[in-house]
């Protein structure tokens, strides 16, 4: 064509495709600060076991009666009560002498798994730690991708039998939080910032236990027919109500239970007294 | 001249709405080899975007509804101006069309017994809309479209039909073009059934998207098809009105279903100023009738916020002109005063949602400003009622490209069901005619070759104006010349503007290439519109009276001798002619109908 | 009030392309289409952008506005500081056709290989009963207008092309999820949902459910519901032994094989 041709020429078709995507440059064009909560995650998170680790590795300073630590109840070695800061706590003797370091480690399996399976935290350290994707619509920096199609994912399957031995556990940090109004005699009738906070610990556990995405299907969610089962259904619109705040209780609840530990530590270690209420 | 793409169908349904679904089903299942083509992507349709409901006579909540009250209810509100037979079997048919939905898995709202349930409309006595929420029109398209994909049916998405082809008086197939890379298409099939759906996108404030450019009346009519009733387009009384960017976005008819009244700007609700003589028997003339009526509709009339939907719109026009209208130039329909916010929610959610996020209006705080938006064209192709077959032997037309249904005034929720029943009545009969021709009829390789160079024309002319001018002009005059209130002399100048368009079309060139084109397609769009609003002008201009959704200014009563009568139009090779068409009469037994009440 | 937005849009197809700069005056309460709108109708008339509804209905005006997967029509200009240029490109995951269009026909074809509702058999129509709790789930998945933005987003194709083969994608899920969870329903699907259309990729890191328009619960409604229920019938050996005593509410037979597929058009 020539150019001072006047009259246009006609466009022929478009040439069919190769599928190729838009070459849009860069990982994301997101302009926010799409990196602040993958990071708040990380640093939370990372404190939290570092600090658990810690206080489950020292074996000492987790009863002071009748305040009894989550991390280590129910105690399962007969240890119990005789490291420092330990003396007179209940223990379950199916672990015997045997067994050397901490009993915290036996039981905390439960609660560690439940919290690595369950769906909540799945999405908060896929995003955060695994970068898989960091944030939405931001790549991700790996080449390949399955998923939880391969072990070891695939074992997130088992979530709901952490559920079952999560909620068996809760009834013991609840008991726990019962005879936390003993005082030191054995007398019922006491309650100290100690029983407070073994309260909330048990109230706010019970609360992330509930709101479980399994708890929700095993109580109604797999059913198809509501109308025949009244009470499942009742049941599950009352799960599926708490169920939409778990992401926010379960850092609440991981939070308070470090911070219930770290009081009772305190307390037993004489860092600080108890204040009775009544 | 390079190779065109070719496709040999016994039937091609264009149009991928509620109809052109349907139909293409229906033809399926009856052995036709069926072809689905639209100018979107599959389940984008029009349709989509209906919220209120599906009127069907089932009886779920009102046993005492049945078809013989909604065909009156229909004929009613079309102003005795529809074919009888068409609102008969419409009526007829509606209830199974719609539990045929529910077999394919649509999940309609239900009655407490387990049943469809059914809510309350204009000018439906009993409620009868089988809806969900209000977003009836998903719910049902994405329904149709899983049955058409899992029957298999072929579907040529983004696929513009530009040109019906014939072989001497009978349809041979289509012409078009692919959207994404501009090459052409030829369906070779002795079967065309047109589903493409309306004409809004003539007016400037319109519910309509830029699919309703009114492609199949005019092709109908390049094909000798005559459109009937073209006069009567509905303005629906309520579409939002502020902020500008959403003018004409509708406002569901279910508002005032669910208790939602209009108020003007005094805060008085004027609606019980314009009960015409016509409804006065059956509409309450008190609020607190009108009140009662929601929970009890034997006892009570119908609040007169429900009375069809040319009498509201036309009320609110009068109110905004007598100078007791909103500061934007509308009323306020107002729902936040009568219904709880919960409710609010449950039953309007789309609604809720649509004025939260694009005018910042809460409606369970605040009333809504509401105007009239065009929303629906009453008139279409001419078919026969049984077969819905045109004039033209195997093109057959249905949903709202088809005219006669609805009179001069369609009720709310009778168009997913015209749609249905209609849709499928069209496929079956298209597969019967594909399926009873001795030969099948032959493209004219001249025609395909003209309508190729019809549809390359724009690019061959270079420093011609942009189409979306044109197009921005056509839509101010239809709005301001040809809108709600007409008269003679304005729809004069109209056809005058629409003449110099014309001629103006044909200077209309575009830049860019064929690939997925907007420009270009729109250059292409324009002819249809121009033929459609003529076909508007033309036949307003003839009908010289008021009746439903065309009101004259010049002649506002209701002439008896007019509703004997339809006019039609007719393409003459050059520009569009009217004539006048008596009405099929109706058999005594339904006339009867009328006379009880 | 009325001001100039810098628009930053993509313009090109599959050969090459980039950001294009341009200015726009904007009015008072206009959304993103607005804009594109103008631009189209007074600076470049041919740029290639996808809608119908207008009203966030109809799921056609996908794109991605300042890297976020959102429907233009229902994005407000006043989201956005004016000063600052508001860019907009196409969906990432899908082939550009050009401009802002892809092509989304990866969805399409998806939907052809979800074995479809099937009632019982003998149930006539209009014997239908089903009631108001028992479609309610179902019904939040049917509000799903296929705009495609959750398949957009989804990182299991988004950043791995390959896996597209044996994933369907969050809209695909919500699918299943629908037909699984229907009162009337009588096949099982949850064999081609695990081994077909990859429900075990998804890590429910839920930018699916952000983006939704909808405000669609995908992950915590569909997803992990459907999880819960693959591991019921899979991998729990608690609920597979019950279950052989129990007969299930409603029996569900296993959902087809599929026949080849059909025929695309061409
Ligand atoms: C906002 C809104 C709300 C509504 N609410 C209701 C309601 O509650 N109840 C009710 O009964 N009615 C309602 N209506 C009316 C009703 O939705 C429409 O009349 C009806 O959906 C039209 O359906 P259709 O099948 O005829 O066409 P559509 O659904 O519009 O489909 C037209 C099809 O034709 C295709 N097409 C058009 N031209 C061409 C071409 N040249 N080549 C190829 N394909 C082409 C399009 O791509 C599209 O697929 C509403 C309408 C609107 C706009
Ligand atoms: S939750 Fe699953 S399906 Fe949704 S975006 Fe994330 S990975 Fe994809
Ligand atoms: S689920 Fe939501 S995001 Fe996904 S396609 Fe449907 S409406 Fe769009
Ligand atoms: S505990 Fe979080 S989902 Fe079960
Ligand atoms: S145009 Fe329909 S959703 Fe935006």
């Amino acid at each position: 064509m020539t150019t001072q041709s006047r009259v246009p020429s006609i466009p022929a078709p478009a040439a069919p495709r190769t599928g190729r995507r838009a070459p849009v440059r860069g990982r994301t064009l997101r302009t926010d600060r799409w990196w602040a909560q993958p990071a708040v995650t990380v640093a939370v998170l990372t404190s939290f076991v570092v600090y658990s680790t810690w206080a489950a590795f020292v074996d000492r300073d987790y009863f002071w009666e009748p305040y009894l630590s989550p991390f280590y109840s129910p105690c399962l070695a007969t240890r119990c009560g005789l490291v420092p800061g330990s003396q007179g706590a209940p223990h379950v003797g199916i672990f015997g002498s045997w067994w050397i370091i901490s009993p915290a480690i036996i039981i905390l399996i439960v609660p560690l798994g439940f919290r690595l399976t369950c769906y909540y935290y799945r999405k908060a350290y896929y995003r955060s730690f695994w970068l898989s994707p960091p944030a939405c619509a931001v790549a991700e920096p790996h080449r390949r991708y399955t998923g939880e199609t391969r072990f070891p994912l695939i074992l997130q399957n088992v979530h709901r039998y952490f559920f079952y031995l999560g909620f068996l556990l809760n009834i013991v940090l609840s008991y726990d939080a019962v005879i936390a109004f003993r005082d030191h005699q054995g007398r019922w009738g006491h309650a100290g910032l100690g029983t407070l906070v073994l309260v909330l610990n048990a109230l706010l556990l019970w609360a992330y236990t509930l709101s479980c995405h399994s708890c929700r299907g095993i109580v109604g969610g797999r059913l198809n027919h509501f109308s025949r089962h009244p009470v499942r259904y009742r049941l599950w619109t009352w799960v599926s109500r708490w169920n939409r705040y778990h992401g926010q209780i379960a850092w609440v609840s991981l939070v308070w239970v470090a911070l219930a530990d770290l009081y009772v530590r305190l307390v037993a270690a004489g860092w600080i007294t108890d204040v009775r209420f009544f | 001249m390079s190779e065109i793409e070719r496709h040999s169908y016994d039937v091609v349904v264009v149009g991928a709405g509620g109809a052109g679904l349907r139909a293409a089903i229906a033809a399926h299942d009856a052995g036709a080899r069926t072809a689905i083509v639209c100018k979107s992507l599959l389940g984008k349709a029009h349709t989509v975007m209906a919220e209120g409901g599906i009127a069907a006579a089932m009886g779920n909540v009102w046993p005492e509804d049945n078809w013989q009250v909604h065909f009156r209810d229909t004929m009613r509100g079309g102003k005795m101006l529809n074919n009888w037979r068409m609102a008969q079997l419409h009526a007829q048919e509606a209830p199974e069309r719609v539990w045929e939905l529910e077999s394919w898995g649509a999940l309609f709202d239900r009655t407490p017994d387990g049943k469809i349930s059914q809510r309350d409309f204009g000018g439906h006595r009993y409620a009868r809309l089988a809806h969900v929420g209000d977003r009836t029109g998903l719910e049902m398209i994405r329904t149709l479209q899983q049955r058409a994909v899992a029957l298999g049916i072929d579907v040529f998405m983004e696929c513009t039909i530009t040109r019906l082809l014939k072989d001497g008086d009978r349809i041979a197939g289509a012409f078009g073009y692919w959207r994404e890379s501009g090459r052409f298409i030829v369906f070779e099939a002795p079967s065309v059934v047109l589903a493409t759906g309306g004409i809004g996108k003539s007016f400037k404030v319109t519910s309509n998207s830029w699919e309703y450019t009114g492609d199949g009346h005019a092709m109908a009519m390049l094909a000798g098809a005559p459109l009937i009733n073209m006069e009567f387009v509905q303005f629906h009384p309520t579409g939002m009105l502020w902020p500008p960017s959403v003018r004409g976005i509708l406002v569901t008819e279910s508002v005032r279903g669910d208790g939602g009244v209009l108020r003007n700007a005094e805060g008085r609700r004027f609606m019980f100023d314009y009960i015409s003589d016509y409804f006065k028997a059956e509409t309450a003339d008190t609020e607190e009738e009108a009140d009662r009526w929601y929970d009890d509709h034997i006892n009570n009339r119908r609040p007169p916020e429900l009375l069809p939907r040319d009498e509201v719109a036309r009320a609110i026009n009068a109110e905004v002109k007598a100078g007791r209208g909103t500061p934007h130039g509308g009323v306020y329909l107002d729902i936040a005063s009568r219904r709880s916010p919960e409710f609010i929610k449950k039953r309007l959610p789309s609604m809720y949602h649509q004025f939260k996020e694009l005018a910042d209006v809460d409606i369970t705080k605040e009333p809504m400003e509401i105007a009239p938006t065009c929303h629906y064209v009453m008139g279409g192709v001419e078919v026969d009622a049984d077969s819905a077959m045109s004039k033209v032997p195997g093109l057959f037309a249905a949903g709202e490209v088809a005219g006669g249904m609805h009179g001069a005034n369609r009720l709310g929720g009778n168009s997913l069901s015209d749609l249905l029943v209609f849709g499928k009545r069209a496929g079956e009969y298209a597969a019967a005619h594909a399926a009873g021709l001795a030969v099948r009829p032959r493209i004219d390789e001249a025609d395909v070759a003209q309508a190729e160079a019809e549809a390359l024309a724009p690019f061959a002319r270079d420093g011609g104006e942009n189409p979306y001018s044109l197009h921005r002009d056509l839509q101010e005059t239809m709005h301001n010349l040809v809108g709600i209130i007409r008269v003679a002399e304005e729809m004069e100048r109209a056809l005058e503007r629409i003449a110099e368009y014309r001629e103006r079309l044909e200077k209309v060139s575009v830049e860019g290439n064929r690939q997925y084109n907007p420009g270009w397609h729109l250059a292409l769009d324009l002819r249809n519109m121009l033929i459609v609003s003529e076909s508007i002008a033309r036949a307003a201009l003839e009908r010289k009276e008021s009746r439903g959704g065309h009101t004259r200014d010049d002649y506002p009563s209701t002439d008896p001798e007019w509703g004997k009568r339809n006019v039609c139009c007719r393409w003459d090779g050059d520009h569009v002619t009217v004539y006048q068409q008596p009405l099929p009469e109706m058999p005594d037994e339904l006339k009867k109908l009328f006379e009880e009440h | 009030m009325g001001y100039d937005l810098k628009l930053r849009v993509w313009r090109g197809d599959e050969n090459g392309g980039g950001l294009v700069d341009f200015t726009v005056p904007v009015e008072e309460g206009e959304v993103v289409l607005d804009a594109i709108h103008r631009l189209q109708a007074t600076q470049a008339h041919d740029l290639a952008v996808r809608w119908n509804c207008k009203a966030g209905k109809c799921g056609s005006c996908s794109a991605e506005i300042n890297g976020r997967p959102r429907l233009m029509c229902m994005t407000r200009l006043s989201l956005f500081d004016p000063a600052e240029p508001v860019t907009v490109t196409p969906l990432r995951t899908f082939p550009v056709i050009r401009d802002l269009v892809t092509d989304v026909s990866f969805n399409y074809e998806k939907a052809k290989t979800v074995p479809p509702f099937t009632p019982p058999e003998g149930l006539a129509l209009g014997e239908y009963r089903m009631a108001q709790v028992d479609v309610e789930r179902s019904q939040e998945f049917r509000k799903c207008i296929e705009c495609f933005l959750c398949q957009n987003v989804c990182h299991v194709i988004r950043d791995h092309e390959e896996n597209k083969q044996h994933f369907a994608g969050p809209r695909f899920f919500i699918r299943y999820a629908e037909l699984d969870m229907h009162p009337l329903d009588t096949l099982d699907r949850k064999r081609q949902l695990r081994d077909e259309h990859g429900l075990g990729l998804c890590n429910i890191t839920k930018c699916c459910t952000e983006v939704c328009p909808e405000g669609i619960k995908i992950t915590d409604n569909a997803i992990i519901p459907m999880k819960e229920r693959v591991v019921d019938t899979r991998y729990d050996p608690l609920t597979r032994f019950i279950r052989r005593f129990r007969s299930p509410e409603q029996p569900r037979r296993p959902a087809p094989e599929r026949q080849g597929q059909t025929a695309a058009d061409s």
